[in-house]
């Protein structure tokens, strides 16, 4: 299928689910509706689309804006031997999204690390806890409302 | 606060800590084993030790400065992480790399790739017992960066490959340096092959232990040698080809069964086709004609001269890292006006060489990709090296997200174990080259 096609036939798939498409840099980038998201991640990792690789997870802090978080996903096809970058919009208040644990297994530790950084609840995830930062670290480092500079040392700094 | 492990498990086994600081770790990193007998019956993995707020650090900085921070990723092949930011970068700009400046990195990602695969290996073959294996790798290392070394001034943490290019020239004598490396490394290669591959020890330890299927390492995400080890043929370099990799003749070197030892397979293979593929491109990197020294004076001389009167003479300049070059660069660095260093000499000498300095390296100016975001991987060490940018415009980015090989594959460890015994972590940590500075970030 060509590139368009491909568009094409996914949109037609989930027509309620898919907000946009474009290409940036030729890059090409499909945004969906957060509530579809699932639906969506599902039904292009079996075939005939057949993106089976779940490359990178990732989310970006908006802060400005009123739908502050974006889930950014990087999806691959082995087969088609190309990619394609999905993205979600989520609230400021309480943002929460469906996990894709059950679809890609490296997904766990991904989203764990989401979670750790910014965050973000995900429904149905089996072990949502922070991977990276410590158990009690106060805040989301990666969110832009955390300082930069601000400290939580574990024991007292010396002068 | 109780890890999942010790909530799960059995009142009958016992919980054992591998790591955090374990004399077969390299790295920080802990392992938690629920065991009976000699038996894992359940593991639990805890990284972050080595976290240093990496894509945070890179949000407060310009694009310029933090291309050190990209060093210290996966701190045994840096030249490929400075790589897949600095092309990463070059693909929003959308800036051309002079041709001789791609051969030089392809040279430079090429080295590193043998001394990551060298290291990696040396230290797995070194907890299985095998010392001389370890020593004879780190001998072979020691004469790549040598030739690192002389190009770019320092062994590991280099900066070198810059946006838009190279930082400097390849030094003088270079293609000796290579030719002793890659003599060097073959001469290791074959040695190692005798020591290890019918190796009995070497053998118990490391075939079927740690197997995954091909549904298992692409459902985790696994890239690079190790996902090559299950006979599934993704490389970047072939996928989509960058620099000037679709010119050059290699192979992809696939294993089997995506066990210890396909891993060390694969790896050594690769190695060589690596250092293939550095003959070739040293091949195509044309010497230099010596410059005319005649008419040329120093910088300094032409600033004394200029204070009295304008120069009439060639104004002597090195390409490499003693100085630097006029003209920008232009075989080793793009022309564009905000995306590379001004020259040096320009700066101390003419008015609008300081001007272009400071537009450079002033607050708020400098390289400003315009609105956008950008995804762009190269192959590296162990996997596909991917860095995700977004940008709002201004001279420093609004995220920086690096996707790590070694994330996704660690992330399988707990799988590959389970049901193993506790020897059998060592080789199969160790197949898989975990970096904790790319790991933790």
């Amino acid at each position: 299928m060509e590139k368009e096609n491909l568009i094409e036939e996914i949109r037609k798939r989930f027509p309620a689910e898919i907000v946009s498409d474009g290409e940036t840099l030729g890059d090409q980038v499909l945004v969906v509706h957060q509530e579809g998201l699932r639906a969506v991640m599902s039904g292009l990792r079996a075939a005939p689309f057949d993106y089976a690789v779940l490359l990178d997870l990732t989310c970006v802090d908006f802060l400005a804006t009123e739908n502050r978080f974006e889930m950014v996903y990087h999806l691959f096809s082995l087969s088609r031997n190309r990619r394609l970058r999905i993205k979600a919009s989520l609230p400021a208040e309480a943002p929460v999204v469906d996990s894709l644990v059950g679809l890609w297994k490296n997904a766990d530790w991904l989203e764990r690390e989401v979670f750790d950084m910014f965050g973000i609840g995900f429904m149905g995830h089996p072990n949502l806890k922070r991977i990276l930062m410590y158990e009690g670290f106060e805040g989301h480092p990666l969110r832009k409302s955390y300082p930069w500079r601000k400290e939580q040392p574990l024991i007292p700094m010396k002068d | 606060m109780e890890a999942r492990i010790q909530k799960e498990a059995r009142p009958d086994t016992m919980l054992l800590n591998m790591g955090p600081s374990h004399p077969a770790m390299h790295g920080t990193f802990r392992i938690m084993l629920e065991l009976e007998g000699e038996k894992i019956l359940n593991a639990e993995v805890e990284i972050g030790y080595l976290h240093r707020g990496f894509e945070k650090t890179c949000e407060n900085r310009t694009y310029f400065n933090l291309l050190p921070y990209t060093d210290r990723l996966n701190y045994v092949s840096p030249q490929i992480n400075n790589l897949g930011y600095a092309m990463t970068m070059e693909k929003m700009l959308g800036v051309q790399v002079p041709e001789r400046a791609q051969q030089i990195r392809v040279l430079m990602s090429e080295l590193s790739r043998v001394s990551d695969h060298l290291t990696c290996l040396g230290a797995m073959a070194m907890e299985n017992g095998a010392f001389t294996v370890f020593l004879y790798m780190m001998k072979a290392r020691e004469f790549l960066w040598d030739v690192i070394e002389f190009t770019s001034g320092s062994r590991m943490t280099t900066s070198y490959i810059r946006i838009g290019g190279v930082r400097a020239d390849l030094s003088e004598g270079w293609r000796d340096s290579v030719r002793t490396a890659v003599v060097e490394t073959r001469r290791v290669l074959k040695d190692v092959h005798g020591l290890l591959d019918k190796n009995q020890i070497f053998l118990n330890r490391t075939r079927g232990i740690g197997a995954i299927s091909k549904e298992d390492a692409l459902s985790y995400g696994w890239t690079g040698p190790c996902l090559r080890s299950t006979g599934i043929l993704y490389d970047v370099r072939k996928a989509h080809p960058y620099l000037i990799y679709d010119r050059l003749d290699f192979d992809v070197p696939l294993g089997e069964h995506g066990d210890n030892y396909d891993r060390y397979m694969v790896r050594m293979r690769e190695m060589e086709q690596s250092l293939r593929l550095i003959e070739q491109v040293a091949g195509l990197i044309e010497d230099k004609k010596p410059r005319a020294k005649a008419e040329e004076i120093e910088p300094t001389e032409a600033v004394r001269i200029g204070r009295l009167q304008k120069p009439l003479q060639k104004i002597r300049l090195s390409p490499n890292l003693e100085g630097s070059e006029k003209e920008r660069y232009p075989e080793i660095l793009t022309g564009d006006a905000p995306v590379a260093v001004p020259p040096k000499e320009d700066t101390y000498t003419t008015m609008e060489g300081l001007i272009s300095h400071f537009l450079f390296f002033m607050k708020g100016y400098g390289i400003r990709p315009p609105k956008g975001d950008v995804y762009f991987s190269v192959e590296g060490g162990n996997g596909e090296v991917g860095f995700y940018i977004v940008s709002d415009g201004t001279d420093r980015p609004y995220r920086l997200h690096l996707r790590a090989p070694c994330f996704h594959i660690v992330s399988a460890i707990e799988q590959l174990i389970r049901g193993r015994f506790v020897a059998d972590v060592i080789p199969t940590f160790g197949s898989m080259n975990i970096i904790g500075g790319e790991l933790d970030r």
